[in-house]
């Protein structure tokens, strides 16, 4: 707004305005800042790994055939993780908002929110300790009744696969996927529910005329985010899982399993020197090219899609 | 007129049609518990018996098919799913907590609290050190986070709306919240690597790598806090003419606050627990080191993790002062939470739900 | 809005209970008054810092612990960051003395020469037995030759009950489970050492030649030697490798050393190093091994993990100078290694070993 056509109606703009303004817009462009420093040092540090001749890293290979096996399990893992996680997240959402007692539902709220904090090495030592044993007889029955299906080839003995590691992950991105779900379940306007049920909607056709379309765009939010964490969750996929150098496997139950980005980042940090350094933090900008890319085009189906949609 | 009369119209039945008897889910739900329960005990594994238990209770929605129809069948399977989806979820994370809660409290006492790792070899020693270290860290990616984080929010709120900038601010701050915390960690790294040198290793470097993560939760929490008051005070707040920043400032946060400060709490939660980044850039210690700016920092979860990776021998009290930090940051969160809703009980101008 | 005490009553809260959390400077173990016994040899004061292998860490916990009671103003850190990091920051100077898995590589030599301007110290001080883990059910007690034990790793012995395991232990009743073979999934010295030792003992059935990174697809790969030590434990017909004092109550397999088979103890391990030679043409202060893997005396167990630590000869600053050498005497003195073998579980360097070292160490001075 311009000062210098000023009319009756519009206030005048003070020094607090001007300052506050600055400010708020400042923190909005800080943040671009950062992105861009985020996205600016790991290409600065990258490139030399990329560009790295095969005998100059540890992994003996270029920097591309090097790098598509981890980019491959770091997809696999955090898709069926992503799968298993939206599902369950939306339903416990909806459960704690809306069917559970109101006064119960706060309590397992509570409980929910205290599992964001829970160190990955809890999980991994979780999963390694008590869920990967006891999925191996669930593995072998897979294998003996579905191996027609190529996900469920020769099983593994310990447990320790890319499945047992979707599921760890999908129990880590479970505790912030449903605390956000919850929130904006909260939040639909109380009139629109009950505008659904006056016309005689039954609750699950309330929900879904009312909260999803409401929902929608923090739903795809939350499932960002979890997949965020998903795509870089290190420690525990480190723990967890059991890896095999380039190994591309259709495999979901076996024991050679490809590595993720993350994971691999952890595993070899501590020993890497020189260009193998390089070399990590080039995977670790594939990685955030990669959230980057499938975050673009999670915002680009939302926002055609709620053109359409009369609730936003 | 005699004859309707004499048979008395069921004026329920009229309106809703037929209705399962009120006791029929329970019911069902009960048998399931028995049956399931009943088949473990008869030597039928834990998980053979889940599936059992759960598809008797799926006979709910086809007995309401054969009498209700299909509407309500199908809002009776949603609430079946629904129900069970949160009992699947529930039982790793009860397991989970468990596990934390009864390994952690063994080790729990004053001096695992009061002492650090310093000069301590096998049983004893504590997590001072560490519990510094994720307080100073935490607070400081706090610090840093909380301002921008809420700033950007009232500028895509109050001031950009649907300009360029916002849209693009708010797109990337999408994006942001998929960084995954390894390239916090790694860009923290590069970060002060340019500045100080290679193998550096920082307190203030967490904090960078933990506002990365951080601050896109902030935003996207406060944003729709703020989108959530009314415009009608703003309105009347301008009518009043008070300036915009003061209608902010004055009216418009302290309507979202409650909500602020449980998006705030989340956001903490969710970083306070990152080990990836911290252990990349801010190392570990066995000393206590109060100052951000100079040398190593242990941090909780590190910690834990490298109590466990060398644990020494013999490997049992590293390993049980490894549960028992998970347990305090447990802790930490179950404190930021009480706090979180008790200011939003006391301050709320007025709640809904 | 509602004018609520609490209002400023928690911030308030909050605010106190952050000054009263940092106004407790210092952790309850740690006061930085240097009293206390000040009798006794010259005290040395100043700040070592200390990094690299990872294996020496529970180790070097034990070392700080006793060296910094004694001398009191004294603090040791050291940085796990792995042996390569360690090397790459002693090099680079950021490092007084670094922890390595392996001896400095002849082109590493010359840069941390440039950088020392003088010699390099270079001594053994942490040697650990690695096991061979199993995990069989009705299998307790496990004999192997390097041949069998090559096959297994490389993955062309798929069974337990494989001829080739029957005739090393012709007494036991194996099963026919399929034989998971676990190895480090990260890069590690304990791999390195292990396919070391394989690759010279095997007769061709390892064909991995040794290195950091396991090079063999196939197999399980774990995190760490607790990552090793749980999935061996979490499944049937399992087997793995890792630090004997990390093995618990899983059988640790018995390996073919000359004609007879050796179990892998402390003892068994620190007679190896008696047994190998050193690497030729380095400096007398240069004690680099290469670990004699071939011995046929069967009291000695050859797979172990020998790790460094490793200093200037020369520093500008004589204190540091004579932090250091304190620092190295004590933990290659016989103190030093019996601290570490009671809470590391490695083996004591022997006699012999702890005066060749001493001598080294004896030569840091002050430039």
């Amino acid at each position: 707004m311009s000062t210098t056509q000023a009319t009756r109606k519009a206030p005048p703009v003070r020094p607090g305005d001007r300052v506050f303004a600055g400010l708020s817009t400042g923190a909005g462009i800080l943040i671009l800042v950062i992105l861009a420093g985020v996205g600016i040092f790991l290409t600065a540090k990258g490139i030399p790994g990329i560009l790295a001749k095969p005998d100059e890293v540890k992994s003996g290979q270029h920097f591309l055939p090097w790098v598509w096996p981890l980019v491959y399990g770091t997809l696999i893992a955090a898709t069926i993780a992503l799968l298993i996680a939206v599902p369950v997240a939306i339903g416990v959402a909806l459960f704690i908002s809306h069917y559970a007692p109101r006064r119960l539902g706060q309590i397992f709220g509570y409980l929910i929110d205290l599992l964001a904090a829970v160190p990955s090495v809890v999980y991994g030592l979780w999963g390694i300790q008590f869920l990967a044993p006891h999925m191996v007889p669930f593995y072998a029955w897979l294998n003996k009744h579905l191996s027609f299906i190529p996900f469920f080839g020769e099983p593994s003995a310990t447990g320790r696969t890319i499945l047992t590691a979707c599921i760890v992950l999908a129990v880590m991105i479970l505790p912030i996927m449903t605390a956000i779900c919850r929130e904006i379940f909260l939040q639909t306007p109380r009139l629109h529910e009950e505008a659904a049920l006056a016309l005689g909607a039954t609750k699950w056709e309330m929900a879904r005329l009312a909260i999803f379309p409401y929902a929608r765009s923090g739903i795809v939010s939350a499932a960002m985010l979890g997949l965020g964490r998903a795509l870089g969750e290190t420690l525990a996929v480190a723990m967890v899982l059991s890896v095999t150098a380039g190994e591309v496997t259709a495999n979901l139950i076996g024991s050679s399993n490809p590595s993720t980005i993350a994971a691999n980042i952890a595993l070899n940090f501590k020993e890497s020197t020189g260009l193998s350094v390089n070399a990590l933090i080039a995977s670790g900008l594939v990685l955030f090219i990669i959230t980057f890319l499938v975050n673009f085009a999670a915002r680009a189906l939302v926002e055609r899609r709620s053109e359409f949609s009369g609730a936003n | 007129m005699t004859t309707t009369l004499s048979r008395p119209v069921d004026v329920f039945d009229e309106l809703r049609g037929a209705q399962l008897p009120s006791w029929g889910p329970r019911a069902v739900f009960g048998l399931a518990v028995v049956v399931g329960v009943g088949t473990y005990f008869l030597g039928l594994g834990v998980f053979r018996s889940v599936v059992l238990a759960w598809f008797i209770c799926l006979s709910v929605p086809l007995w309401s098919l054969a009498i209700e129809g299909k509407r309500k069948a199908t809002d009776r399977l949603v609430t079946t799913l629904v129900t069970s989806a949160f009992g699947l979820a529930l039982l790793p994370l009860i397991s989970i907590l468990w596990i934390v809660i009864s390994k952690g409290s063994k080790v729990l006492s004053t001096e695992f609290f009061t002492y650090s790792m310093r000069n301590v070899v096998g049983p004893g020693g504590g997590i001072y050190h560490a519990l510094i270290g994720t307080l100073l860290i935490t607070g400081a990616a706090s610090v840093m986070s909380i301002p921008i984080g809420l700033f950007t929010s009232i500028y895509l709120v109050e001031y950009g709306q649907q300009n360029r900038l916002a849209r693009w601010i708010r797109f990337l701050v999408d994006v942001m919240t998929g960084i995954p915390s390894i390239v916090a960690g790694l860009f923290a790294y590069a970060l002060f690597a340019l500045i100080f040198g290679d193998g550096i290793r920082l307190g203030i470097g967490g904090s960078v790598a933990l506002s990365v993560l951080m601050i896109p939760v902030v935003v996207r929490s406060c944003e729709e806090m703020l989108k959530l008051v009314p415009n009608e005070l703003r309105e009347a707040s301008y009518a009043l003419g008070v300036p915009k920043w003061r209608t902010v400032a004055k009216v418009v946060l302290p309507t979202a606050l409650a909500g602020i400060v449980t998006g705030i709490t989340l956001a903490i939660a969710r970083v306070i627990g990152e080990t990836a980044p911290l252990l990349i850039i801010a190392g570990t210690t066995d000393s206590v080191n109060m100052d951000l700016f100079k040398d190593r920092m242990a941090t909780l979860p590190v910690f834990a993790y490298s109590s466990i990776s060398s644990p020494g021998f013999p490997p049992g009290p590293s390993i049980d002062r490894a549960w028992g930090a998970a347990l305090v940051l447990l802790i930490i969160v179950m404190l930021l939470n009480l706090i979180a809703r008790l200011v939003s009980y006391f301050f709320s101008p007025k709640g809904e739900r | 809005m509602n004018r609520n005490p609490l209002r400023y009553a928690a911030p308030t809260a909050a605010a106190l209970v952050l000054a009263l959390s940092l106004s407790a400077c210092g952790a309850s173990n740690e006061s930085d008054s240097s009293d206390g016994a000040s009798t006794g040899a010259a005290k040395v004061t100043g700040t070592l810092n200390a990094g690299g292998s990872t294996a020496q860490q529970a180790a070097v916990a034990a070392w700080t612990k006793a060296f910094q009671t004694t001398n009191s103003g004294v603090t040791v850190n050291y940085d796990p960051v792995g042996s390569g990091g360690g090397r790459e920051q002693f090099i680079a100077g950021g490092l007084q003395v670094a922890g390595s898995d392996a001896a400095l590589t002849d082109d590493e030599l010359a840069k941390a020469k440039t950088k020392c301007k003088s010699d390099v110290v270079e001594v053994p001080t942490y040697v650990s037995p690695i096991a061979v883990i199993f995990n069989v059910k009705g299998v307790d007690k496990l004999n192997l030759s390097p041949k069998t034990l090559g096959g297994i790793f490389q993955g062309t012995i798929t069974t337990w009950n494989d001829a080739a395991i029957k005739a090393d232990n012709p007494d036991a009743t194996l099963p026919a489970t399929k034989i998971t073979a676990v190895h480090r999934s990260d890069d590690s010295g304990t791999t390195q050492n292990f396919t070391d030792y394989l690759d010279q003992t095997s007769e061709g059935a390892w064909t991995g030649k040794a290195v950091q990174t396991w090079p063999v697809k196939g197999g399980e790969g774990a995190e760490g030697t607790s990552g090793v030590v749980a999935a061996v434990k979490g499944g049937d017909g399992t087997i793995g490798y890792a630090d004997e004092s990390q093995a618990g109550d899983l059988g640790k397999a018995s390996i073919k050393v000359g004609s007879d088979f050796t179990a892998p103890t402390a003892a068994a391990a620190s007679k190896v190093l008696d047994a190998s030679e050193q690497v030729s043409g380095r400096a007398a202060t240069d004690i680099a091994i290469t670990v004699n893997r071939k011995v046929t005396d069967s009291a000695v167990y050859p797979i172990v993990l020998v790790s460094y630590q490793i200093a200037c000869q020369k520093y500008d600053d004589k204190a540091q100078a004579a932090l250091v050498k304190a620092w190295l005497t004590y933990v290659t003195s016989a103190d030093g290694q019996q601290v570490a073998a009671s809470s590391a579980g490695s083996a004591p360097l022997s006699s012999a070993f702890v005066t060749k070292a001493q001598t080294a160490v004896a030569t840091i001075a002050g430039a």
